[in-house]
């Protein structure tokens, strides 16, 4: 094999290698960080980044791979970010075992509300995950017996010393990478896998399943509850990740938000959502801190005031990509493609 | 028992937001397939439009008109700029519309701020009235007025005008009705406008009824108007109508008589379990 064949075939790989690496690189990167990259500031930005690009490509496993499309998200991720915090810090327990704990609640939580909420097809169903999650959002915000800590949220305690303070970031990071990596191979290898034919069958045409002699509910379920997994164990990373639980977490704009991602990205492809998450977490940090600086204070009210909101220009983004650009991200190396061979063919 | 009719005529004003919201919602879903997750947006568009006026010394009535006539023109130019250009695509529409849902707010709180302001209730519907030994504040009576007189409105347009027909005929069979050669595409603008007025209507009010606008109170009131809507059945209004008033009293009492917050969980812990018994909702129209 010839070098350009080896690196369309392995670089998923060397990505992987250089994203592990990037903690002991001192490389500035003027404009898209604030410090060099291995500086704890980038590295948490870039953890988080990964941590939501992760979200994302399990979240597209609902929405691109089996065509559900869930406004409950958000509920998953913060049953595993809560329920390890609570166990944390009400209980005092070891860490490694209320991660665990944790992960299981957004597993039996997934496996329960969906098994209510696939009842509902389409709309209905987006419309019932809406209001389950909103329940949850409710009991968190309104903070039952103070146990919550309602608006600010739940500081982590008892956390492991190799995993807290600023110079133990690159841990953060790794673990963050680690869960990217946990949760593209569980999608990739779910996704070929039997189930994920009937899953892609469900998505084109639900009905022709049925007529073929299998039931969808159970294999929906089998996405809703993996999806749900792997969002609570998004939740434990970003609870090590912010040292805590924030009740924005649980909110429906959480959600959309990761709706927001997959759609940017490339709902359906394999990196689509990663890269919708990675750009959306890191354009939301760059405009905020943007809308903080001197450049935007600067400009007449016309383009200050919706210049100062990161969600209304990632709300303006999300509609232009819809229109402009149906495939997302991943989707554009190919429409350029196929816009070349059209050009050509005309000349 | 005072407090009892308190929290009923409390319960039924909540429940006529909900109903403002959610008939809009529920005939534009009926007929287009699109789930407007832009339907807090103008809500909040036409209760900021409502405050303006009404700040700016126009009289309340003046003031809930301009509310609600900017509201609807801001659901026109949604349908026209954002929604035409995508019928092909029902999914892609509610993507859109999620985008204005997120885009709205945000800009909304870029001008006027992220916090609360007052709104100005005019002193006529700022006291109370005696009813049953209860003293019950005034508003909820506009409240409940203004979600009847929709409701009529509605009714009458459906079942006696030939636009109604077009629009009933579309949420059973739109493939039917355009063989038939009429062109639903009107039909799809004139929903949004109602749909946009009635939910700027509703903004407008829920300035009366809280007393104050915000930039949030759109996508919140939205969550209780899609739980109504899947609840009454979608594309149906009466069942809508029927669904707004147990919510908003189930809410309404359980929040009292239980720790605040509960009422809005029981809400949807009854919405799961109506969906159990009936998964099509009250009215037994299929999602």
């Amino acid at each position: 094999m010839n070098v350009p064949a080896l690196l369309r075939r392995w670089w998923p790989a060397l990505v992987l290698v250089v994203l592990v690496l990037l903690p002991y690189s001192a490389l500035p990167l003027p404009g898209l960080l604030d410090g060099p990259v291995g500086s704890p500031g980038s590295l948490q930005l870039l953890a988080l980044c990964l941590v939501f690009g992760g979200l994302a490509t399990g979240y597209d496993l609902l929405l691109g791979r089996t065509g559900l499309l869930s406004f409950g998200h958000a509920l998953y991720f913060a049953a595993g970010t809560y329920a390890t915090g609570l166990l944390l810090t009400r209980a005092g327990m070891d860490f490694w075992l209320a991660a665990a704990l944790g992960l299981l609640a957004g597993v039996a939580l997934s496996a329960l509300l969906g098994s209510v909420s696939l009842r509902m097809t389409g709309i209905g169903f987006a419309m019932v995950t809406l209001a389950f999650a909103q329940a949850g959002s409710i009991l968190v915000q309104r903070d039952p017996g103070g146990v919550t800590g309602g608006e600010e949220g739940l500081a982590a305690t008892g956390l492991p010393t190799s995993l807290v303070g600023i110079q133990h970031t690159a841990n953060l990071y790794w673990i963050a990478l680690a869960y990217l990596v946990v949760t593209l191979a569980a999608v990739q290898w779910a996704v070929r896998s039997p189930i994920g034919r009937v899953w892609e069958g469900i998505r084109e045409n639900e009905r022709r399943v049925e007529v073929l002699g299998l039931r969808p509910y159970g294999f929906k379920l089998v996405a809703f509850v993996l999806a749900g997994t792997l969002a609570a164990l998004g939740g434990v990373v970003y609870l090590l990740l912010t040292g805590g639980a924030t009740p924005q977490t649980t909110t429906s704009d959480f959600t959309l938000s990761l709706l927001v991602m997959v759609v940017l990205g490339g709902s359906g492809t394999r990196f689509g959502p990663l890269v919708g998450g990675v750009l959306y977490t890191w354009a939301e940090h760059r405009l905020a801190s943007l809308a903080g600086s001197g450049t935007i204070a600067g400009l007449p009210s016309v383009l200050r005031v919706p210049l100062s909101q990161p969600l209304f220009l990632l709300g303006a983004l999300f509609v232009i990509t819809v229109y402009a650009l149906p495939g997302g991200v991943a989707g554009l190396p190919a429409r350029l493609r196929t816009r070349a061979v059209s050009r050509g063919a005309q000349a | 028992m005072s407090t009892v009719v308190l929290l009923g005529v409390t319960g039924l004003g909540l429940g006529a937001l909900y109903f403002l919201v959610a008939s809009g919602l529920s005939l534009i879903f009926g007929l287009m397939d699109v789930l407007n997750f832009a339907h807090g947006a103008l809500l909040s568009v036409g209760a900021y439009a409502t405050w303006w006026a009404a700040s700016h010394s126009f009289g309340f009535p003046l003031a809930l008109l301009f509310g609600t006539a900017v509201g609807t023109l801001a659901a026109v130019a949604l349908e026209l700029g954002l929604i035409r250009p995508l019928y092909r695509r029902p999914r892609e529409q509610v993507l859109a519309t999620v985008g204005v849902g997120l885009a709205v707010p945000a800009l909304l709180s870029a001008i006027w701020g992220a916090d609360a302001r007052t709104f100005p209730v005019p002193g006529v519907l700022a006291g109370t009235f005696t009813l049953v030994g209860a003293s019950v504040p005034v508003n909820r009576l506009v409240l409940v007025g203004a979600a009847l007189v929709v409701l009529l409105a509605l009714r009458l347009f459906l079942g006696r005008t030939r636009h109604g027909l077009v629009v009933r005929a579309g949420v059973e069979d739109r493939a039917m009705v355009t063989a038939l050669g009429i062109d639903v595409r009107k039909a799809f603008t004139l929903v949004f406008a109602i749909g946009g007025a009635a939910a700027a209507l509703a903004g407008g009010l829920a300035g009366l009824y809280f007393g104050s606008v915000d930039p949030t109170q759109g996508s919140s009131l939205l969550i209780f108007g899609f739980v109504v809507v899947v609840m009454g059945g979608l594309g149906s209004v009466g069942g809508a109508a029927v669904a707004c008033v147990v919510v908003g009293l189930v809410q309404q009492f359980a929040n009292y008589y239980s720790t605040a917050g509960l009422g809005d969980l029981s809400v949807v812990v009854m919405l799961a379990a109506l969906l159990l018994v009936r998964p099509s909702g009250l009215t037994g129209r299929l999602a």
